[in-house]
């Protein structure tokens, strides 16, 4: 019952092999991290699976089909979407229009529709802000939901993503470094809003540089170092693993 | 009421009051032309505004327009107001095969691209002088309506009719286009201008939403060019010309280009001015060149919304 499964990809960059021969795979409800040291490739490895890089090697199979190197819309309409650990939100746009923004799959129907303000047009823009306003409320944004989001904090853009990301319905959600720069009280939050989730039946990828949130949440985790997958495990084993412990405090300190 | 309706109200209202006025009947022939560009304007804050794509070639489809008006009836036999139509389909059709390869890539290729094929349709209608009769110009059918309206019982002048019957058009290109704006077209079209990484991520096709906007806005100029021409009744290749491409994105900027309000604001001020005062027409480009840099040193988003942002903070 594997949902998602990465086999052997890799990439280079002008010969330095960024990611190299990785392979996992994510089942429904699971929560997978990938760690590793600042450097190792973990974000260009959330940038394969989701399309925005080319592989050099490898295959990336969603629910059975080959989508490695398929084009973002195209993952998105099969059930995979992302964050960004750099925030991708539409400044511009309201919080509510960026959640609504998530439904486009859902909503969007003719643009002749759209242009006439067709009732058909108007029904689905409805459920889509329906949907958002619940959404907003899960994520504890409600109130915010008439402001520009770019006046938002940090904290709440992360939320915002997520949010965005949750109204696509998705099987698989990559979230890259979802708690980064967040506070402890906001960490917590989005701790329980990623279990949540899961519990729901979702498939999840996450990057995440705070330890006590991944090993606190992750069934799975995939430990990335130079490139090169060298550990992999439940929370428990890998944070025993030698291999680990030299790759984050440095062979010396582990050898002795 | 909702900010759509009350944009919509408020055009119709100016439309319908201005005229009382009026110094003298020269003016309801200024509105008319007002009307005409605020409409191509309004595409271009479609294009430009929400999918953030450049043009500046977008003359070439009101040259188009135009032609089409002044070709189809002779050489066709087309009512009119079928080749408004006819001339609508041509650019919306170009639009299309030079947008489609061209909006697949990342970046401002647009611009470029349009430039090119506004130089193209401008060159053609100078050149093929057989059938366009070349720099000269050519004269446009009657498009009849006003006749029809007189047998009807509504006696109107020649330079009212046009006055509200591009006002008429420009309220249903308004309501068009805002219509748009809050649907989930157009909150894509947004997005993608937002983070176009971000919007492929939600699913939406990028490209295709980004060719839609621009063969809407082509529409909406070839229909701006296609009014001027009946009016005029008579029709040379400057409408096709760079100048006018480039007016009407001064217009959209000086306005505001992500505000239809704005773009009809922009499209009234530099509409008025050469009417006004006369030796600005000797300084057009000067000018036009000038309110471009002083707007986006002083008034990024364009007059009207910064305007607007002014109220509302003011009664928070």
């Amino acid at each position: 019952m594997t949902l998602l499964s990465i086999e052997g990809l890799g990439i280079s960059f002008g010969g330095l092999k960024a990611v190299n021969d990785v392979s996992f795979s994510v089942k429904p409800g699971e929560i997978v991290s990938v760690i590793g040291p600042n450097g190792a490739g973990k974000t260009t490895l959330f940038n394969m699976i989701s399309g925005v890089y080319q592989p050099g090697s490898g295959k990336v199979i969603l629910n059975g089909e080959d989508v490695t190197a398929m084009s973002p819309h195209l993952l998105a309409r099969r059930g995979m979407c992302r964050t960004f650990q750099n925030l991708q939100v539409f400044q511009s746009m309201t919080v509510l229009e960026n959640t609504i923004a998530g439904y486009h799959l859902q909503e969007s129907g003719h643009v002749l529709s759209d242009l006439l303000n067709l009732p058909a047009s108007r029904r689905r823009a409805r459920e889509a802000e329906a949907g958002a306003r619940e959404l907003l409320k899960r994520v504890g944004l409600e109130r915010a939901a008439e402001r520009e989001a770019g006046s938002l904090s940090y904290g709440s853009l992360k939320r915002l993503e997520i949010a965005r990301a949750m109204a696509l319905k998705p099987k698989v959600l990559l979230l890259d470094e979802p708690a980064a720069g967040c506070n402890a009280v906001e960490t917590e939050e989005i701790d329980h809003l990623i279990a949540e989730i899961a519990a729901s039946g979702v498939a999840i990828l996450l990057v995440e540089h705070d330890m006590k949130m991944v090993m606190r949440i992750s069934n799975h985790i995939v430990v990335l170092d130079h490139g090169e997958k060298i550990a992999e495990g439940d929370p428990a084993s890998v944070s025993q693993n030698p291999a680990v412990i030299a790759a984050y405090l440095g062979a010396e300190n582990a050898a002795g | 009421m909702t900010p759509k309706n009350a944009t919509l109200l408020a055009l119709a209202i100016l439309i319908a009051l201005s005229p009382i006025f009026f110094p003298s009947s020269f003016y309801y022939r200024v509105g008319a032309l007002i009307f005409v560009n605020a409409l191509a304007v309004t595409g271009i804050v479609i294009l430009t505004g929400w999918a953030g794509q450049i043009s500046l070639g977008h003359a070439g489809f009101a040259g188009i327009g135009a032609y089409a008006c002044a070709l189809a009836p002779v050489h066709l036999g087309l009512h009119p107001a079928l080749a408004v139509l006819l001339g609508a389909l041509i650019s919306a059709v170009l639009a299309w095969l030079v947008g489609r390869p061209i909006l697949r890539l990342k970046g401002y290729y647009l611009a470029v691209a349009s430039l090119g094929m506004g130089i193209l349709i401008s060159m053609v209608l100078n050149n093929e002088r057989d059938l366009t009769r070349g720099p000269d110009g050519i004269d446009v059918p009657e498009l009849g309506l006003r006749a029809l309206l007189k047998d009807a019982g509504l006696d109107l002048s020649n330079g009212q009719f046009w006055y509200f019957f591009c006002g008429i058009v420009l309220i249903l290109g308004a309501w068009l286009a805002l219509n748009l704006r809050d649907s989930a077209t157009g909150r894509a079209l947004r997005a993608l201008h937002g983070s176009e990484v971000a919007a492929k991520t939600v699913g939406m096709d990028v490209a295709r939403l980004k060719l839609q906007a621009f063969v809407i806005s082509a529409v909406y100029a070839s229909i701006s060019g296609s009014l001027l021409a009946l009016q005029n009744k008579f029709i040379t290749p400057d409408v096709a010309g760079f100048m006018h491409s480039v007016e009407m994105v001064t217009m959209a900027v000086l306005g505001g280009v992500g505000s239809v309000a704005g773009a009809i604001f922009g499209a009234a001020v530099l509409t008025l001015l050469p009417q006004v005062l006369t030796v600005f027409a000797e300084y057009e480009q000067l000018v036009l060149g000038l309110v471009m840099v002083l707007v986006m040193i002083f008034l990024r988003e364009g007059v009207v919304p910064s305007i607007l942002r002014k109220i509302r903070g003011r009664g928070e």
